[in-house]
């Protein structure tokens, strides 16, 4: 040990609070040594112990029929039928990939996927949920250029399709973006493996790759604090990632298990191997003996609290009845990993780190994981609003009002909703077999599943509209959720959520995580769809302010018949087109008000849930049985984006109708009605057009039989006929799908 | 028939192409550090990234202890097909001729397209006709073909539908004796309408064809 031990300043500047530095001496007798400080303010930081935010996520429901493991675990899981479950979960790395995104990104497909075939489950899907600043700025371009890169590099290079996921560009993440993976795993329910430790005298094996010193400090110094200045100096706490090292650990584990080798298995993630080995022994109500000596090391002259805080990928932890280890280490060897028994499990409560016979830690796991202390929040509504208003495109700048093509064409092209094709081609969305529907094809991937049935996952969440209005804002994220796995006829069976936010320290920050988080609990409770799993990112502001508060929802449905899974493009010459379901579109904190240059408004109108419920019924049924040609889920940009969107994704056009949408117009057209805008072009029919209610409605395209049943359900209303090779309003727009299709190619450029 | 798929240390279609043969034949996984082929009638090199692609792609893989047994059986003119990086391992072997060098976008890519039969002598493409079009995903960052010579074209992109820059839009090649196949798109992935085309069922469909004959 050290001569002289870490002053209470030290522990300040790990990230600690001096009153938490005097807990940690109260809770130990004495003051900390070097190696219990760095273990201290690792398992104390809000990324491991989720101190700002347990009470709230303990509101969100977890229980279901359906659900094999639920939160806490490192992943959550929902039981399949046959015998079979599949396991999921969505995890930022957001500072990581402000700071270095190639790395950060590709390190956090890494860490996600370790988090499902840590339970023993084979992960056979990534999504992605990213968030940049507008692309009119080159650090945002570099961003989300490297950032694509990374994920693809990792997902790619292991053999894991991307089959889904989402980006959006707003002002607010320009200084700290949002790169969330998720991830899904198949499992055979009764060889799904938990990571409490058990069994005094069992032996502790670390295997995978080996340590180094990248990645120190990565969960408190970078993970929970706000980024700034210097932030390039920060580099060396990003770690790493070896896709190769990571399939070879991947398949090592899943031969472990299914040989029945492990007790338990955890991985690797922040903090290394100080958090796996605490919480390990937390769940198990044990203790821990770990020799740092033992430990594979990629440099020499590395410290003890090195060691146990080291964030080197590609690592898992297991424990092992004394007479397997050899076996574990054969079957290692046999996979070209390290694999070394690095301690065992007692039944002391304490965690003791050991350098050869030298103790050089010992502390109470309770102390660790279970004690350190819960902040209550103070959630305060912000009096003025947060988020600098949007500066109006140049369409919008001028004096006159553009015309509804132009609008129209301007929307298709915006960075929010053009065409994410130059993403998506760069990520392996095929591998392994199952993928029914591709990114692009319909709006939620669809997976084959060994059953012969199928499950539909989708990720989503809109910062904007969370940012106008907290509470309705993650309604409507879980309901297009649901929306998206409708349209391809799958029920939600389970939920995982990642909730980005800024620092919950200041009051209104606090606000917009406590309403969000009831939000999401709501809506979850009236859906019935569980919680299984999730994580949380604070702190993710910079000099500039906070980002917009994004929690972002991944969702995962079952559908009985893979072969009809829905589709988003019109197909069939002749079909009806229909909006369906209660639809009272609104402006505010839509597309078109953040290209006109508009101010949040103060709140979103309330989501009528029941409602939204009945109509993804009626349209998942549609679907399933066979009806439907296409459904699409109305979102950015609203009906006409919906409309434009099926026909680019079929190469087909339509020829809609006035009436209807000039009866749309009306019913939204105040009694009283104030123009606020003169032109062309009204508020209401600009709602009923352009407008916003995510989640609620949809545009499909069917026959007359299949729109009848539809009706008997819920609110349709009849648009037009899929035809053509334009999308044409009456006698008053038509634009040709060349012209429409050139617009929504817009994110071309930024992939060069 | 009894096809056998080698599975490298970073191998990602191996069970992907063991499906695909399994539609067909036959088939099993050959190990990579073993020098015993099991006595298969056919071998298939699948698709991934064998030990990490380090150095360069496929340039380890060639070395591993099942390469030369894979070598000998082709030499003595056992039917080898290379799928993408299985094509990549053959190059680097010296089984066929060229190299493939990344892409001219320098971006990994995943696309359906279209390959037009070229030549249907060979031991993979027997059931074809020259001229037929099959529609097989593409997915690689390194597929960017390019021989001194006139290697032995088997499959050209069609369309205009060149993904990678490949010189003269080749798409997948053969040796002189026909038996050693490879090429960049993925047949094993359009073999179910589930998920692709069953346009890739057509190679494997023709090596059967071949051993029955």
């Amino acid at each position: 040990m050290p001569d002289t031990l870490p002053s209470v300043d030290d522990a300040v500047a790990l990230g600690l609070t001096r009153e938490e530095y005097a807990l940690i001496v109260d809770k130990l007798g004495r003051a900390p040594n070097e190696v219990e400080l760095a273990v201290f303010s690792l398992l104390w930081s809000e990324h491991c112990s989720y101190k700002h935010s347990r009470p709230l996520l303990r509101t969100l429901p977890t229980e279901g029929e359906r659900v094999v493991m639920g939160p806490g675990e490192n992943a959550g899981a929902v039981d399949l039928g046959d015998g079979w479950a599949v396991a999921f979960k969505v995890e930022s790395h957001n500072h990581p990939s402000a700071v270095e995104p190639f790395q950060g990104a590709a390190t956090g497909v890494g860490g996600i996927l370790r988090d499902i075939f840590a339970i023993g489950a084979r992960p056979i899907a990534v999504l992605d949920s990213l968030r940049f600043g507008e692309p009119t700025s080159p650090r945002s371009r570099y961003l989300l250029d490297r950032a694509v890169a990374g994920i693809g590099h990792y997902g790619n290079s292991i053999g894991v399709p991307t089959v889904g996921g989402e980006v959006y560009f707003e002002g607010p993440y320009e200084h700290n973006c949002l790169v969330n993976a998720m991830a899904l795993g198949l499992a055979r329910s009764e060889d799904m493996v938990r990571s409490a430790a058990a069994g005094v005298g069992n032996a502790l094996v670390l295997f995978g790759a080996s340590t180094g010193r990248d990645g120190i400090g990565g969960a408190s110094v970078l993970a929970s604090a706000e980024l700034g200045e210097g932030d390039a100096d920060k580099r060396p706490t990003v770690q790493v990632g070896d896709p190769f090292a990571e399939k070879k650990v991947l398949e090592c584990s899943l031969e472990l298990l299914e040989r029945g080798l492990l007790v338990s298995l955890q991985d690797l993630g922040a903090a290394g191997l100080t958090s796996s080995s605490a919480e390990m022994a937390s769940k198990g109500g044990v203790g821990v003996d770990l020799d740092v000596a033992r430990v594979p090391l990629r440099e020499a002259g590395m410290a003890p609290f090195e060691i146990m805080i080291s964030e080197s990928q590609e690592r898992m932890l297991c424990v092992v009845a004394p007479g397997s280890v050899d076996e574990v280490v054969t079957v290692c060897e046999r996979w070209e990993v390290h694999g070394t028994a690095i301690g065992s499990v007692t039944d002391t409560g304490r965690l003791r780190v050991l350098h050869g016979e030298r103790v050089v830690g010992d502390m109470p796991v309770a102390a660790l994981v279970d004690e350190c202390p819960v902040y209550e929040l103070d959630p305060r509504r912000p009096a003025t609003p947060l988020y600098p208003v949007p500066t109006p495109t140049p369409l919008f700048a001028g004096e006159e009002e553009p015309s509804v093509r132009e609008i129209l064409l301007a929307l298709v092209a915006a960075p929010n909703i053009t065409s994410r094709l130059p993403l998506f081609e760069q990520y392996d969305w095929l591998v392994q077999s199952r993928t029914v529907r591709r990114p692009g094809e319909a709006d939620a991937a669809v997976l084959l599943m060994p059953t012969g049935a199928a499950i539909a996952v989708s990720i989503d969440g809109s910062g904007r509209r969370v940012a106008a209005d907290p509470y309705t804002g993650t309604v409507e994220a879980v309901l297009e959720c649901a929306a998206n796995l409708a349209c391809v006829g799958a029920a939600p069976l389970g939920l995982t959520n990642c909730l980005n936010f800024a620092n919950p320290e200041k009051a209104h920050v606090a606000w917009q995580l406590t309403e969000s988080v009831r939000g999401l609990g709501d809506t979850c409770r009236a859906l019935g769809v569980p919680v299984v799993g999730g994580n949380v990112s604070l702190y993710n502001e910079g000099a500039e302010g906070p980002i917009y508060p994004t929690p972002v929802v991944g969702m995962v449905g079952e559908l009985p018949d893979p072969a009809r899974a829905g589709r988003a493009g019109f197909a069939r010459e002749g079909d009806l087109i229909a909006l369906v379901g209660a639809f009272a579109p609104t402006l505010g904190a839509s597309e078109l008000a953040k290209l006109r240059g508009e101010a949040l408004p103060a709140e979103l109108p309330e989501a009528d849930v029941v409602a939204a419920q009945r109509t993804h019924a009626a349209v998942r049924d549609a679907v399933r049985a066979g009806v439907l040609t296409s459904a699409h889920d109305v979102a950015e940009g609203g009906v006409l984006v919906a409309v434009a969107e099926s026909c680019l994704a079929g190469g087909m056009g339509a020829a809609l109708e006035r009436r209807p949408l000039a009866a749309l117009a009306t019913a939204l057209t105040p009694r009283r009605s104030k123009r606020e805008r003169g032109g062309r072009l009204p508020e209401p029919l600009a709602a009923a057009l352009f407008g916003e209610a995510p989640g609620t409605a949809f545009v499909v395209s069917g026959d007359r039989e299949a729109l009848d049943r539809l009706e008997a359900r819920t609110h349709l209303v009849e648009l037009g006929r899929v035809g053509g090779d334009a999308l044409a309003v009456g006698e008053d727009l038509a634009i040709t799908l060349a012209v429409l299709r050139e617009a929504h190619s817009a994110l071309g450029p930024l992939f060069p | 028939m009894r096809f056998g798929v080698v599975r490298f240390p970073g191998s990602c279609d191996e069970v992907d192409a063991l499906g695909a043969c399994g539609r067909v034949g036959e088939a099993e996984i050959l190990w990579h550090g073993d020098r015993d082929l099991r006595g298969v009638d056919a071998v298939v090199i699948p698709g991934g990234f064998s030990y990490g692609d380090y150095l360069r792609v496929g340039a380890i893989a060639r070395f591993s202890p099942v390469m030369e047994s894979v070598t000998a059986f082709a030499r003595e003119g056992g039917p080898v097909l290379g799928i993408c990086n299985g094509f990549q391992v053959l190059c680097e072997a010296g089984l066929l001729p060229g190299a493939l060098l990344p892409n001219v976008g320098l971006r990994f890519l995943c696309r359906q397209l279209e390959i037009e039969v070229v030549d249907a002598g060979t031991a993979f493409t027997g059931a074809c006709a020259p001229g037929d079009r099959l529609s097989i995903p593409a997915k690689h960052q390194a597929g960017r073909y390019y021989a001194p010579g006139e290697p032995r074209v088997v499959f050209r992109y069609a369309h205009d539908g060149n993904p990678n820059g490949s010189s003269n839009d080749i798409a997948g090649v053969a040796n002189e004796g026909g038996n050693i196949v490879g090429l960049m798109p993925h047949p094993e992935h359009a073999v179910d309408p589930l998920t692709s085309s069953t346009d890739g069922l057509r190679l494997f469909e023709s090596a059967l064809a071949l051993a029955r004959a």
